[in-house]
């Protein structure tokens, strides 16, 4: 009796002292799992702040979006690019402007893409506002027709679906 | 290069079809892992007897062996002259008389 309960006892005791254990270990886990996340935290805002002060400098050929967003769009212009392209590397691009009169410019622009201006089509008197190419695209995005009219543009816009990329990577 | 000049109701297409690598300089060498410098047509000039039809500037977005094709109000027999210059300063062109 005197030995079952002895046994008993140190049983129970060092179960106690297991718990304590296990729950102290989860415990210290846990606060050095904070302070380590902390710690990534700040390293990545530090990152980010690089980031945003390197971008400036290192863009130089970064599109300008304020062109394409004061350009008016028009239904004159009949853009042809496919839905889907199956590989971005070649994704054929048409332009039809012939409805509109005096055009002097027509840009191709996939916004995605690290060039974002594709090409630039400039037009002497007696062309016909049309231009028809093939460019890449390294993903998914707007394919945007810009076209000049003096000092005004005109626009029209479609969305690509790329499924394999086109630029690098 | 190859170019063709067709003209129908007053209206002459052209089409042409360069050959180039048209290299962005944003792709890697998949084995050494090196960027592959930037090789692309940067300016394409197409005349017609001389006159201006159309000047393109191109940057590393345009597909390799790139496709253009324009329009311009001329006739048959006009001699159009199709050139290219690329961002390693070479060139090539090509003339052709419209049918």
């Amino acid at each position: 009796m005197k030995r079952r309960s002895f046994v008993k006892g140190t049983l129970s005791a060092s179960v106690a002292g297991l718990a304590v254990g296990a729950g102290l270990i989860p415990a210290s886990l846990l606060a050095e799992d904070k302070k380590a996340e902390e710690a990534a935290a700040a390293s990545k805002d530090a990152e980010a702040t690089k980031d945003a002060e390197a971008k400036p400098a290192g863009h130089a050929t970064s599109f300008d979006s304020t062109i394409v967003d004061s350009a008016e769009k028009s239904d004159k212009i009949k853009l042809k690019a496919p839905d889907v392209a199956e590989n971005g590397a070649v994704v054929p691009v048409t332009v039809d402007a012939s409805g509109l009169e005096g055009v002097t410019k027509i840009q191709i622009i996939a916004t995605n893409n690290p060039d974002a201006i594709a090409g630039t089509f400039n037009l002497a008197e007696g062309t016909v506002a049309f231009a028809s190419t093939r460019i890449k695209m390294g993903k998914t995005g707007p394919v945007i027709a810009l076209v000049t009219v003096g000092d005004k543009s005109f626009k029209a816009q479609k969305d690509v679906k790329v499924t394999i990329g086109g630029c690098g990577g | 290069m190859k170019v063709r000049a067709k003209e129908k109701d007053g209206v002459v297409s052209i089409k042409v079809l360069m050959n180039h690598v048209m290299e962005s300089g944003r792709r890697k060498d998949k084995k050494s892992g090196e960027l592959i410098p930037a090789h692309f047509i940067k300016t394409v000039t197409i005349t017609a007897n001389g006159k201006d039809v159309l000047t393109a500037d191109w940057t590393g977005s345009i597909s390799k062996n790139p496709y253009l094709a324009c329009k311009y109000k001329g006739a048959k027999g006009d001699k159009v002259k199709v050139s290219w210059v690329d961002n390693k300063d070479k060139t090539a062109e090509k003339d052709v008389v419209v049918k």
